[in-house]
């Protein structure tokens, strides 16, 4: 670590930043040089955005001082930040979906020719020139409407570029992108950094870091706790760093023991909210005991499919049968007393009541069953010892059950969602982006306890844009593409790629050498435990 | 607990106390109009003469334009003073609750004006059939009669809203003048008895609200108290309260719990109705018959209540008697200090503007956060989600 070949792009000097009852950062250093890619890693408030903000102008800190190229700068906002040379390609993209490529680019930074009009010829010839330069050819004229997610990002990145950036920050950006898409802008930034740009990538997503990075720097509770190179670290080493205790990154699954048809979905259709077809004739079953995955890219018609099946939306043909009975159509309420249970994807709009208690929340779908309702005046003693009950063994971290559910992290809301709904002894359950935005620690457990609830014989559908978590927790996945199921693959096992292809195209020709590579004997299954284990 | 509450106080009486501020601005000019000089005084002497008609108690002497600290209560004064803010408190309760609990659900119930005189017209008509009939029976069916008039109104938006999604602020903005034109149209002509010079329904009679102390301490003051304890049970710990709020916070989240949205809806404007309807019964019932012309402020000055009470039945309480307070004293601030009783009402309205502009309120004293785990009140009021249609 002591060689000083170049001086460093950028220098952050114990970097703390306070908060009212937290401090967010404390005396963190980092060090970036021209050309690399840097890693910062860290579970949910561990201090990245804080770093990132204070970085880009957004917070200013009270200790510590920002280099760049050696020199000390203070940073007034975020556009002293751009001036400086120092972009942010945010999760959720900043881009105007009607307005063209180029006319996104410009927003803010005009090219202009003279003082009144734009100089559309000289930035389209710059864009082009820099999608050249670093293997993204893209018309300036397209709609950012037309593009698929993969390019919108490349769009960011430009914008940056554009701005000419040396220093880019990009957090989270492979959250929203297939695996395919994926590999195709790591390549887009080791390009950038052969051309000396720096990067920050934020994630954390292990192996995409071990993948892309220069060198990982990991943060737990505002301060930096280890500083890693790639080819000498590994998964488990770097979240036992980021968590600060040995985590158990894929659960082990053990053998499923998948009984009778609980869960029956014949020929079903779904219209989205423009009364467009989004769930085109899908029949599935899940068993009692088994793990059925839905994989695809988001937006291919999972929202709809899981909204209808969970009683929010009407489908517009097709059945549902649960246990035996017909509940197509049927309400939530009807649902859950049917013995469903749902984990909603969106837990802030469905899920939780945020102004509510902790203590509400965790009854929210029982609140008028016995015992926390003595016909209609709740029983606010049962409530309570519920909530104590529920706090302790699902380990939410709340300072007591009365704070609104809204103060409390992302992580121990959604366990807030899991306590109620699996307290519920369910005979089917469906997860609907079950750790969507969560820490490692936080999927660890909620993935233990989704595999006691199919091994207590719940017949369970998970759908999750996150394909390494259908990957681990399914005993079988089907593949959506448009609205409709294009493969049904068995495990347990299932091969990465396959799966990301099928996404990707919905090509049923790929279905079926998927099916005869993956396909083991159905007793065989010790091997691939050992495989999971180790 | 006290921090909570204080948490939730912290802006409306802040907003009381700007709004007396601004008040006092406009005592002085008009003061500058009418006499001709600046009396800087004028405003304390106010404000004091509106305190003594409200409750009794007079702290200042005012002799010739030389203003001195006088601590004084007369107790025959203060007895009466005090029973005559608390009967015009109990109608503001009502109409309180009326817009309060509608919060509560995340309606915005403006047509506590149309409640008040359908419930008050219902009863009215009920006291005049039942005129002859022992007190307690008569009593009993006016008051049933008018809550349920006012009931029955309120749940005309609701179903409205529940079936076909029409936005409750419009249907009840035009539902309240429904209410006013017909009422006057059928007191002048179907209803109008012979006798009085003007037209009036007949007379309640034995429905008239007994008078159980002082001048005019009437049964319907015990009626609105009684509610506020009986409405914090059902918002607070009932079954149906827990559905109402959780409709109001999170309407997403109701459907998702297996709620039904439809029928909370009609449920919620049912119960407002009826509050505001008993407000109108009380109004009624005290005055003895419907008049033609029956110009109510209640109605309106609900809202005032319950977005300075934070849709609390006990917040509510206590909005309603300042108001009530203020309208029991006005008499005396304008025969004592000169001031027009309207001014009354441009600080009712000023307090109300700065409960709308609360983001101001705070900015200007540096109050940092909202109250966590709040009705949202203002959400209500400046969101439209007739979008979320009942499914």
């Amino acid at each position: 670590m002591t060689e000083t070949v170049s001086a460093p792009a950028l220098e952050m000097r114990g970097i703390t930043k306070r908060y009212p009852g937290v401090v967010a950062n404390d005396g963190i250093d980092l060090e970036v040089r021209p050309g690399e890619i840097h890693a910062l890693l860290g579970e949910n408030g561990a201090g990245k955005s804080t770093l990132m903000n204070i970085l880009y102008g957004l917070a200013t800190p009270d200790e510590g001082e920002i280099l760049l190229d050696g020199t000390p700068v203070a940073i007034a906002g975020p556009s002293d930040a751009i001036a400086r040379g120092i972009s942010m390609v945010h999760q959720h993209f900043m881009l105007i979906p009607v307005l063209t490529v180029a006319e996104n680019i410009l927003l803010g930074e005009e090219t202009m020719a003279n003082p009144v009009f734009l100089d559309r010829n000289e930035a389209r010839r710059r864009i082009i020139e820099l999608g050249q330069r670093f293997g993204f050819e893209i018309d300036p004229d397209t709609k950012v409407e037309a593009l698929s997610v993969g390019w919108q990002q490349r769009v960011e990145i430009l914008k940056a570029l554009y701005r000419d950036a040396r220093i880019l920050v990009l957090d989270e950006p492979t959250a929203v992108l297939t695996p395919q898409e994926t590999t195709e802008i790591f390549a887009v930034l080791r390009r950038l950094a052969e051309a000396g740009h720096s990067i920050i990538f934020i994630s954390h997503k292990l192996y995409e870091v071990l993948e892309i990075a220069d060198r990982i720097t990991v943060i737990r509770r505002g301060k930096v706790v280890g500083s890693r190179i790639p080819s000498e670290t590994n998964e488990e080493d770097l979240a036992e760093l980021m968590v600060g205790r040995n985590v158990q990154l894929v659960v082990d699954r053990g053998e499923s023991h998948p009984g009778a048809s609980s869960f029956v979905i014949s020929d079903l259709h779904v219209n989205d909210d423009r009364g467009h077809e989004a769930v085109k004739g899908v029949s599935f079953e899940v068993r009692t005991g088994e793990i059925l995955g839905i994989a695809g890219v988001a937006g291919n018609g999972q929202e709809q499919l899981v909204e209808a099946l969970t009683g929010l939306r009407q489908p517009s043909g097709g059945r549902v049968e649960l246990t035996g009975s017909t509940v197509t159509g049927r309400g939530p309420r009807h649902l859950q007393r049917a013995g469903m249970s749902f984990v909603p994807g969106d837990r802030q709009r469905f899920g939780l009541v945020l102004a509510f208690s902790v203590e509400d929340n965790l009854v929210l779908t029982q609140y008028d069953e016995p015992p926390y309702a003595r016909g209609f005046v709740r029983n606010e003693t049962a409530i309570d010892a519920w909530a104590k009950q529920a706090i302790a063994e699902y380990d939410i971290r709340t300072p007591s059950p009365n704070v609104p559910a809204g103060t409390l992290s992302g992580g121990n809301q959604q366990k807030v969602i899991v306590a109620r709904e699996f307290s519920r002894e369910p005979v089917a359950l469906v997860l609907d982006q079950p750790t969507r935005g969560l820490d490692v620690g936080s999927i660890e457990f909620i993935h233990k306890q989704v595999i006691a609830k199919r091994d207590a014989g719940a017949a369970i559908l998970l759908v999750s844009a996150e394909l390494d978590e259908v990957l681990e927790l399914s005993d079988r996945i089907a593949v959506m593409y448009r609205g409709e199921i294009v493969a049904m693959l068995d495990g347990p096992t299932f091969e990465r790629e396959d799966v990301g292809l099928l996404m990707a195209t919905g090509r049923r020709e790929a279905v079926e050498s998927v099916a005869v590579a993956t396909a083991p004997p159905p007793t065989d299954a010790t091997s691939a435990d050992g495989e999971g284990g180790t | 607990m006290l921090r909570k509450a204080w948490a939730l106080a912290v802006v409306p009486l802040a907003s009381i106390v700007l709004a007396l501020l601004v008040g006092s601005i406009l005592i002085i000019a008009s003061s500058v109009i009418t006499t001709g000089s600046i009396d800087l005084m004028l405003p304390i002497v106010a404000y004091e003469s509106l305190f003594e008609g409200a409750t009794g108690i007079s702290f200042l002497t005012v002799d010739n334009g030389s203003v001195s600290f006088d601590f004084a209560i007369d107790g025959e004064r203060a007895a009466r003073n005090l029973t005559s803010t608390i009967a015009a408190t109990s109608p503001l309760i009502l109409t309180g609750l009326a817009v309060g609990v509608g919060f509560q659900a995340g309606l915005f119930n403006i047509g506590g004006t149309g409640q008040v005189l359908i419930g008050g017209f219902f009863a009215a008509l009920a006291g005049a059939a039942v005129a002859d009939l022992p007190v307690p029976i008569a009593v009993a069916v006016a008051v049933v009669a008018g809550g349920l008039g006012g009931a029955l109104y309120g749940f005309i938006p609701g179903a409205l809203k529940a079936f076909t999604g029409a936005h409750e602020v419009v249907s009840t903005i035009m539902l309240n003048s429904l209410a006013a034109f017909v009422i006057v149209g059928l007191v002048n002509d179907v209803f109008k008895i012979v006798g009085p010079s003007f037209a009036r329904t007949a007379d309640v009679g034995n429905a008239a609200l007994p008078i159980l102390f002082g001048r005019n301490g009437h049964l319907g003051i015990l009626v609105a108290l009684a509610l506020v304890p009986i409405t914090w049970f059902l918002l607070y710990k009932t079954t149906l309260g827990f559905e109402i709020r959780t409709t109001g916070a999170n309407p997403s989240a109701a459907r998702y719990a297996g709620m039904s949205p439809r029928r909370l809806i009609i449920l919620t404007m049912s119960l407002c109705g009826l509050f505001a309807g008993l407000a109108g019964t009380l109004e009624i019932l005290t005055l003895g018959y419907y008049p033609a012309v029956f110009g109510t402020t209640i109605g309106f000055a609900g809202i005032t209540v319950a977005l300075l009470g934070r849709s609390h039945p006990v917040g509510i309480l206590f909005a309603a008697l300042l108001l009530g307070a203020m309208r029991a004293g006005a008499p005396n601030m304008q025969i004592q200090a000169g001031v027009p009783v309207e001014i009354i009402d441009v600080i009712q309205g000023v307090i109300l503007l700065f409960l709308a502009a609360e983001v101001v309120v705070r900015r200007l004293l540096r109050i940092k956060t909202a109250a966590p785990g709040a009705v949202a009140e203002l959400d209500t009021v400046t969101k439209t989600y007739g979008g979320e249609r009942a499914a």
